[in-house]
């Protein structure tokens, strides 16, 4: 017998007290719990900007048009300007001036090289204040996000959702996705909370407002 | 490591190893402040969930449905990877497991891996079964850095370095990183930031050039084949996303039925867990992503233990721990105890009530009583496991399991039977008592008594024997008298 078979036998044995005719559904699940924690009346955008905020990543918010000159100053802020480019980042919201962009195709020891790297987001949270990244168009493969030490993400408002219930439901999950709240950060070394070991130390979020005529 | 495969069990038993780490106060002064921080931590931001006992009320009923139907949940999760380009394998102990594990690097070509913290390769002894097949683990939590470089057990399921304080963990980063790769700064200090900088740039070359990656899993999606690991440093995301193989054990437990689940969990985990909303960073993957990640992933799904637990229709709720540690931060025994005294990779309540199912209740039967039954693990466990309840069965076939096997008082009272039923014998035990109490004897009172009968000496005092029994004394002096 193999040891797929063994195990099998060994847990229909050990569910010998489960009636035969019952089914997964007959074991009820009651899912009195909320859909959202979002206040009624919250705005989910003002939350998520707190939430973020709150595990010491640094956010800022922008009109669509004032894109580019916010994440132009966040670079310039961080000292950052060799930076990893996801194909499919939308070439208007990238400043100009002196700034490198390497796009993909990328080696690790290439990306290991640069300061940062700049990505959208596929979903936000509000509640918790989290951003996913499911690979899709200008949010790159997951290296890209990680390897660098800076990630400046733009997100926009709409991708907000109210709570985790919402949030999975909108996501693909055939896709690698990366759910981040905050930066890296370690408590490893007597709960002492310090920003940043492997993954980016510095995180930058940039959300992009409803402009008026999309809501 | 015991029969069944879980690590460094047994050896002290539970109360000798607790006398020990009772007499360190460093340990319980870092673990009162450890769990109390965490403690209120995760009071805080359960209570920003008008919902909590709603949540968990679904956790339970959730890992009711899985366990009760286990076999066609793993079926359905071994179709779902497969379909989605992984590989499933089947272990049924530990010794299984490390064996196809070490199959798989080898067939890498590789000699190297970097490892993520799980506690599934620790219970199996993955670390130590690789380096006698010539295989090295890096693990890369920080925490697991500071137990590995240390030659060193981990105490604490969250934070396994907890009894360990910045010092400390400077002296042997600066002693033994440099054996192990990338040396530790010169001049290195004892800040938190820089020891976390060091461990960075340690680590930075191994992620960088590792071709194979080990990993744990917080959850499987049965519908989906999703597997999910969750965690801060970023340390998994490089594991899961920069190799070319990754391999991940998980107990069989671990699977949930549907994607929208982990709605439920995802919310718990964290909260409980390091007292956070979320924790930084949690990864899911569906088998291979063409140009993303690994190009190869295996899973196998590790019995060990858990099929023996899950027939006990008691004790089987223990197999719906997630692994966040809340159990630990609110025990009284735990806090003055710390992990090391469980003897297991398992500590605290959960450890208490889950190892001794794994191994079989004989080969930890101290553990179901290293605990006052108060019931805080209970009120903090996000699936609500009633631990108290566990570890009453489990005092109850301990018990049992004693009644076969004669422990010393059991064999003192056979003894004693016999020697009240024959006056003759007891006349010469009175007399034997009566020498050697007074040899055992200071000021009258009886102390410590040697061998096993010091269980019962060790918490009371006896008066010695008196120089003379009464039936000695009435047959000098009333015998023959009317």
């Amino acid at each position: 017998m193999s040891s797929r078979e063994t195990v099998l036998a060994r847990i229909r044995g050990a569910l010998a007290d489960v009636p035969a005719e019952e089914g997964p559904e007959h074991v009820a699940v009651e899912r009195a719990y909320r859909r959202s924690h979002l206040e009624p009346g919250q705005d989910p955008v003002e939350l998520f900007a707190e939430r973020v905020a709150d595990y010491r990543a640094t956010v800022h918010r922008a009109a669509p048009e004032d894109v580019p000159a916010v994440i132009a100053r966040a670079l310039t802020e961080r000292g950052v300007s060799r930076l990893a480019l996801p194909s499919g980042f939308p070439a208007e919201l990238l400043p100009s001036g002196s700034r490198q962009w390497q796009p993909e195709p990328l080696t690790v020891p290439e990306l290991d090289a640069l300061d940062g790297s700049v990505t959208l987001a596929a979903v936000g949270i509000a509640v918790t204040g989290t951003i996913v990244l499911d690979a899709g168009p200008g949010q790159g493969r997951r290296a890209l996000s990680l390897v660098p030490d800076y990630h400046l993400c733009v997100i926009r408002a709409e991708q907000i959702a109210d709570d985790l219930p919402d949030a999975l439901a909108r996501l693909d999950p055939a896709r690698p996705l990366t759910f981040i709240s905050g930066p890296s950060a370690t408590s490893d070394i007597e709960l002492d909370r310090v920003e940043g070991v492997h993954g980016p130390r510095t995180l930058d979020v940039v959300i992009v407002e409803q402009s008026v005529e999309q809501s | 490591m015991s029969d069944r495969g879980v690590v460094w069990l047994g050896s002290p038993s539970f109360p000798e190893a607790a006398r020990t780490a009772l007499a360190d106060q460093q340990l319980r002064t870092n673990l009162r402040r450890a769990t109390t921080t965490i403690r209120d931590k995760r009071l805080a931001v359960a209570a920003e969930l008008d919902d909590w006992e709603e949540l968990r009320t679904a956790a339970e009923a959730i890992k009711r449905r899985t366990a009760r139907h286990l076999d066609r949940y793993l079926l359905q999760l071994e179709e779902a990877v497969i379909a989605a380009g992984g590989s499933v394998h089947w272990a049924g102990d530990a010794a299984e497991a490390n064996r196809i594990v070490a199959a798989l690097i080898q067939a890498t070509g590789e000699r190297e891996v970097v490892k993520i913290k799980s506690m599934a390769t620790q219970e199996i002894g993955l670390n130590e079964a690789l380096a006698r097949e010539g295989i090295t683990a890096y693990e890369t939590d920080l925490a697991e850095l500071i137990v590995q470089l240390g030659e060193d057990r981990p105490s604490h399921i969250l934070v396994p370095a907890i009894h360990k304080n910045r010092t400390e963990i400077r002296d042997l980063f600066a002693a033994e990183m440099a054996h192990w790769g990338e040396p530790a700064p010169e001049g290195l200090s004892d800040d938190p930031r820089e020891l976390a900088e060091a461990a960075r740039r340690h680590l930075r070359k191994k992620f960088l050039a590792a071709k194979v990656a080990v990993s744990g899993a917080n959850f499987a999606v049965a519908d989906t084949g999703t597997v999910t690991v969750v965690e801060s440093e970023g340390n998994g995301r490089m594991c899961l996303s920069l190799p070319e193989t990754l391999i991940t054990v998980m107990g069989i437990e671990k699977v949930v039925p549907t994607w929208s689940d982990l709605e439920v969990f995802l919310q718990l985990l964290p909260r409980s867990s390091t007292g956070e909303r979320m924790n930084p960073y949690t990864s899911t993957w569906t088998g291979v992503t063409e140009g993303d990640g690994p190009s190869q992933f295996h899973l196998v799904l590790l019995d060990n233990g858990r099929t023996d637990t899950l027939a006990d229709t008691v004790g089987r709720q223990v197999l719906a721990c997630i692994r966040c540690s809340a159990c630990l931060n609110v025990c009284p025994v735990f806090e003055r105890t710390g992990g090391h005294a469980y003897g297991s990779v398992y500590p605290g309540p959960i450890g208490a009530v889950l190892t001794p199912q794994l191994v079989g209740v004989e080969q930890a039967a101290s553990l179901p009583f290293a605990s006052t039954l108060c019931g805080a693990c209970y009120d903090a466990c996000p699936v609500k496991i009633d631990i108290p309840e566990v570890l009453a069965h489990l005092r109850a076939e301990v018990v049992e399991a004693k009644r076969h096997a004669l422990s010393p008082e059991a064999l003192a009272m056979k003894a004693a039977a016999t020697v009240l039923d024959s006056p003759r014998l007891l006349s010469a035990a009175q007399k034997a008592a009566s020498l050697g109490g007074r040899v055992l004897a200071r000021e009258g009172r009886i102390g410590r008594l040697p061998g096993p009968l010091h269980g019962w000496s060790d918490t009371r005092d006896s008066p010695a024997p008196p120089a003379e029994s009464f039936r000695t004394w009435w047959r000098k002096n009333r015998e023959g008298t009317p």
